[in-house]
């Protein structure tokens, strides 16, 4: 129950933080908020085993939800993820990530089910393409982004470590592409692969066939990808080639456009808060509405400008707390599904984290993830209570929960 | 299995903690070592407004206002931030081409981080643009002042104001000026500048994105207030200003009058002039073009900056010098040999006093070469006595610059033995130099020297460097070197022959009847006359002259240009002049065949023209008048011939 605590204080982070906006906003936000306690009581009076059960009904609920966006949503920020209901909105996507989380543990977590298994790795694969496919066709591809954060938690179910490094290595090898001429890449990594081979043979160890197979392939997946990436990158929406043109140099974008504009001024508002910050709602470039999205995906400039690197270092602080707790949590679970589970909310909240305070402070592309529990949002802070707090229903009931491992 | 994996939670904790580190070292250079975005934000959000202040008044010596300041607006561009907009819309609000907008920002930029994009637009025109501004980043509106005279007159001595300009601006090392300000260009304006400008005050304002000004920044704890300028009281008396303009309209000349005193001057009058208003306001460039090429030279301060040959005028100081060196005495009487210089009709044999009262020029002749050759005959004696008579006259003030406080002031010229050695070859005597007896030949000097000499002989022996300015700021007094007095040493006994002199050349001698029967308010009135040889036409009319002769309370000197006779056109100005100036504090009352006689006086004046460029567009106006007269007459005569004709045609039955 001490967790509490940690969430309680990364939740009241939130309250201030909306209410330097318009009244509007953060009065909405307070009934968001208030709304979100009403989650945590039904949450808490549910049964835990009903957790459990209900996953799939959910994931077909929200798939349902997200093809009704599709058809009638409407279009905001070039992303089609709002469905309306009247004056109220609401994002499936953020529930999206509630219903994958469970049935990933749902289906992981049944008996008999390992890694090794191609045919699960099949159905892995269908959870996630279903609704991929569909976020896909919004645009959304922060919550994209998300979804393969999930990987994380396969990792720890036994995944190998590989696959991940892997997509680090060609995630490095797409911004190299876009800095360097392909050609000049395309010849760096043959001469790094040559450099191995020929260290190897110098080592004169023995290296099989299949190996060799490997390696050249490997080499020629990579040294297309480079070649290709620039070719297919000029192919994108123009706004996705500048946000992520924006980061590698300043120059290649032209200055007078959004996405360079919104950069600097992110980053400006975050840079000029100093150690201190300029105090609770002295800060200019908040104030002032120079910081696009501000309440929403970019909250976190508020707390830079106003609250400086002591409330960066604060609200960091507070989230790898959070992560760390919660995969401790995780982890004492007796039950496979909750563990899961477990894993894949700490994945959702480190991704949500990680993507969006980078995006701030232009180590990211910018890409329409909100920070948890801070960012303005019904949707989305309902998604992360209801997501979190059915952890805490189901580690409330981990001894009542069968270790069926 | 699951306790094998369960140690992965370290690599997710290791992820965690590592993602969150590079994030944070990230927001520490950019919060905490790095200053940019903190100057970035501020450039973003808070405008830096300066607030001009009030430059200083200028009052007359009896407090009547001449120079004041009126409202005006400046279209301000701050190029860094003038980017995000519609140019053609904007283009179009100005009336400009798209390539004169991208000159000027271009040529701001190079200078500055703001500029003056247009000045001094009209109420009329702000009401326009202010509400269409908001479109326009980078553009906001400075409010100024712009000069305006409360009267036509006194434009020489006022000066005016203009924008700095590049090489003033390089000059200034006070720091104080940016390229679109305004300063003193000349004349009062610019010597009183560092009074007058006072000091510029900043206000600190905040703006949203869209550039709007929401208010002002820190509930302005930074700002500065601007501090008005100085006032400034002119010692010079605006009504009698004007009166001496208007008596020298259509003619080429100047007019210095000088409470002696003080050194104060009274009034500074440079003849033709221009309408100071002219020089103010959004049509400065016209109108200073227009100005600065009138063939009369209007931006020639002819009262300060001329070097006019100072004629018989100069005898008085002559006959000083010559008393002071003891070669001349009261009773030193020569005659008047025509066979030197030629002289007009009067008493054969003169004194010094005598010599003044009729302006004797053999009197001089003789009188200069004692003076010089006072240490003997010989050419080195001679070199000698010439310098010390020099230097004598130096200290009239004389071939130096006085130190008025207006930047524009000359020298005049008396010059030094050196140069007649060099023209002349070290071969010369007397003869070579003899002109400058009677204030002719290699000597030029200012009016306002002229002025000055008045005033010293009104002084008997003393003056105080002539002055426009009284009182510096509320209650003040005028600079610490207007109060020093200055000697000529020349003792105070032989100013009384001279003076003398001067009263008798007002009442029985050199002036003209038509300025002495003017003098109904000013008393005794002491006064010199000089017709200046002019080689390029109609001698040169000046005049010389203080009033009342006991505790003189105006000296005055006139130089009218190829007006003749300096006893009558120049010596009926400054008659007119004191007696101005005069009246209103002599108890005088007019007799009955004295009323009128000013005012008929005043209206020969008026209508008198010796600007030959005048002259002749009066005659080219009255020709072409003539002409139409005659063709009139002509048809009238054709029409009362054809009547003639046509009876004749049809007689009567």
């Amino acid at each position: 129950m001490g967790l509490l605590s940690i969430y309680s204080a990364s939740f009241n982070e939130e309250t201030p933080k909306a209410f330097y906006d318009m009244s509007t906003v953060s009065g909405r936000q307070i009934l968001f908020i208030g709304t979100a306690f009403v989650l945590i009581m039904l949450i808490f009076l549910l049964d835990y085993r009903f957790v459990e059960g209900i996953a799939y009904v959910f994931y077909g609920v929200t798939i349902i939800l997200l093809i009704a966006v599709i058809l009638f949503g409407r279009e905001i920020n070039g992303q089609k993820n709002w469905l309306h209901f009247g004056s109220f909105g609401l994002q499936p996507t953020e529930f999206t990530k509630i219903s994958i989380s469970l049935v990933l543990a749902r289906y992981l977590g049944s008996p008999g089910s390992k890694l090794t298994d191609k045919k699960i790795w099949m159905v892995i694969g269908g959870i996630f393409i279903l609704p991929a496919i569909i976020i896909l066709k919004q645009g959304d591809y922060g919550s994209l982004m998300v979804f393969a954060a999930l990987q994380l938690a396969l990792y720890r179910e036994g995944m190998p470590l590989w696959i991940i490094l892997v997509e680090v290595l060609f995630a490095t090898l797409f911004i190299l592409s876009l800095i360097f001429k392909p050609v000049f890449l395309a010849f760096a990594i043959f001469l790094i692969m040559l450099s191995i081979v020929g260290f190897m043979l110098i080592t004169r160890r023995k290296i099989s066939q299949s190996y060799w197979i490997t390696f050249v392939g490997a080499t020629i997946i990579m040294v297309a990808f480079v070649i290709f990436t620039p070719k297919i990158f000029t192919k994108l929406k123009r706004y996705h080639q500048d946000r992520i043109m924006v980061l590698v140099d300043d120059n290649a974008v032209d200055k007078k456009q959004g996405a360079y504009y919104n950069l600097a001024q992110s980053k400006i508002t975050i840079g000029s808060g100093g150690f201190s910050g300029k105090g609770y709602l002295e800060g200019t470039q908040t104030k002032y509405g120079f910081v696009p999205e501000q309440h929403t995906d970019f909250i976190f400039c508020t707390v830079g400008e106003e609250f400086g690197f002591l409330g960066s270092i604060t609200v960091i602080g507070l989230f790898v707390t959070l992560l760390i707790r919660i995969i401790f949590i995780a982890e004492r679970q007796k039950n496979r599904f909750a563990r899961i589970y477990g894993y894949c909310v700490a994945s959702i909240l480190f991704a949500h984290f990680a993507f969006n305070i980078s995006m701030t402070i232009g180590l990211f592309p910018t890409i329409g993830v909100p920070l948890p529990f801070m960012s303005y949002g019904g949707s989305s802070l309902w998604g992360f209570t209801v997501l979190l707090f059915l952890l805490l229903k189901l580690d409330s009931h981990r001894n009542q929960l069968f270790s069926r491992d | 299995m699951n306790e094998i994996n369960s140690e992965k939670r370290f690599i997710l904790y290791g992820i965690f903690s590592l993602v969150g580190l590079v994030l944070l070292i990230k927001l520490f250079g950019m919060q905490v070592l790095d200053d940019k975005y903190r100057e970035s934000a501020n450039a973003n959000a808070i405008q830096k407004m300066t607030i001009y202040p009030d430059r200083g008044l200028i009052f007359d010596r009896n407090g009547k206002l001449i120079v004041y300041n009126e409202p005006v607006y400046d279209l301000m561009v701050v190029p860094k931030e003038a980017k995000r907009l519609d140019t053609l819309a904007f283009c179009k609000l100005f009336d400009i081409t798209k390539q004169e907008f991208i000159d000027k920002v271009r040529a701001i930029r190079a200078i500055a981080n703001e500029g003056v994009f247009v000045p001094q637009l009209s109420k009329v025109d702000f009401a326009k643009i202010q509400d269409k501004l908001i479109d326009f980043p980078g553009f906001y509106i400075s409010k100024r002042t712009v000069r305006v005279y409360t009267s036509p007159a006194m434009a020489n001595a006022l000066g005016y104001i203009g924008e700095i300009s590049p090489e003033q601006l390089k000059k200034d090392s006070s720091g104080y000026y940016k390229p679109g300000d305004y300063i003193g260009k000349s004349g009062i304006e610019a010597s009183y500048e560092q009074y007058l400008r006072g000091k510029k005050g900043v206000k600190h304002q905040i703006k949203n994105k869209f550039n709007q000004v929401i208010g002002s920044y820190q509930d302005g704890k930074l700002d500065e207030a601007a501090i008005a300028g100085e006032n400034l009281q002119a010692s010079v008396d605006i009504e009698l200003q004007k009166y001496g303009e208007a008596l020298m309209q259509n003619k080429i000349g100047a007019i210095v009058a000088i409470e002696p005193s003080s050194g104060e001057i009274l009034a500074l009058i440079s003849a033709p002039s221009y309408n100071p208003n002219m020089l103010t306001g959004g049509d400065f460039k016209k109108n200073y073009t227009k100005i600065s090429r009138d063939p009369d030279l209007l931006l020639f301060n002819r009262a300060t900056q001329s070097a006019y040959p100072p004629g018989s005028t100069f005898k008085t100081v002559q006959a000083l010098i010559g008393l002071q060196d003891g070669v001349l005495t009261d009773s030193t009487y020569f005659p008047c040999n025509q066979s030197l210089v030629k002289c007009h009709g009067h008493p054969y044999m003169t004194n010094p006093q005598l010599s003044i009262q009729y302006s004797c020029n053999p009197y001089y002749y003789q009188a200069f070469r004692r003076v010089v050759h006072q240490k003997g005959e010989s050419f080195t004696s001679l070199q000698e006595g010439y310098k010390a008579w020099r230097e004598k006259v130096m200290k009239f003030g004389f071939g130096r610059r006085l130190g008025v406080d207006i930047a524009d002031e000359g020298s005049g010229s008396i010059p030094l033995v050196d140069r007649f050695n060099r023209v002349y070859k070290n071969n010369w005597n007397y003869s070579n130099i003899y002109s400058l007896s009677i204030g002719q030949g290699e000597m030029g000097v200012t009016l306002l020297q002229m002025a000055n000499q008045a005033c010293i002989i009104a002084n008997r022996g003393y003056y105080y460097t002539p002055h426009l300015i009284r009182a510096v700021g509320k209650g003040g007094k005028p600079l610490e070197k207007y109060r020093i007095r200055h000697e000529t040493g020349i003792n105070q006994q032989h100013f009384e022959p001279i003076i003398a002199g001067m009263a008798g050349a007002f009442k029985a001698g050199t002036v003209g009847p038509m300025a002495q029967q003017v003098n109904l308010y000013a008393g005794e009135i002491c006064a010199k006359t000089g017709t200046v040889q002019n080689p390029h036409g109609e001698d040169h009319s000046t005049f010389i002259a203080f009033a009342p002769r006991n505790n003189p309370r105006i000296a005055i000197a006139v130089y009218v240009e190829n007006a003749g006779f300096g006893g009558i056109w120049a010596g009926t100005i400054a008659s007119l002049m004191m007696q101005k100036y005069l009246k209103d504090t002599t108890a005088v009352k007019l007799k009955p065949w004295e009323v009128g006689k000013i005012e008929s006086t005043e209206k020969m004046v008026f209508d008198k023209v010796f600007n030959r460029r005048e002259l002749i567009r009066q005659d080219s106006i009255w020709r072409v008048e003539k002409r139409k007269q005659d063709s009139i007459k002509a048809l009238q005569r054709k029409e009362e011939d054809e009547l003639e004709d046509d009876n004749q045609l049809n007689p009567k039955e």
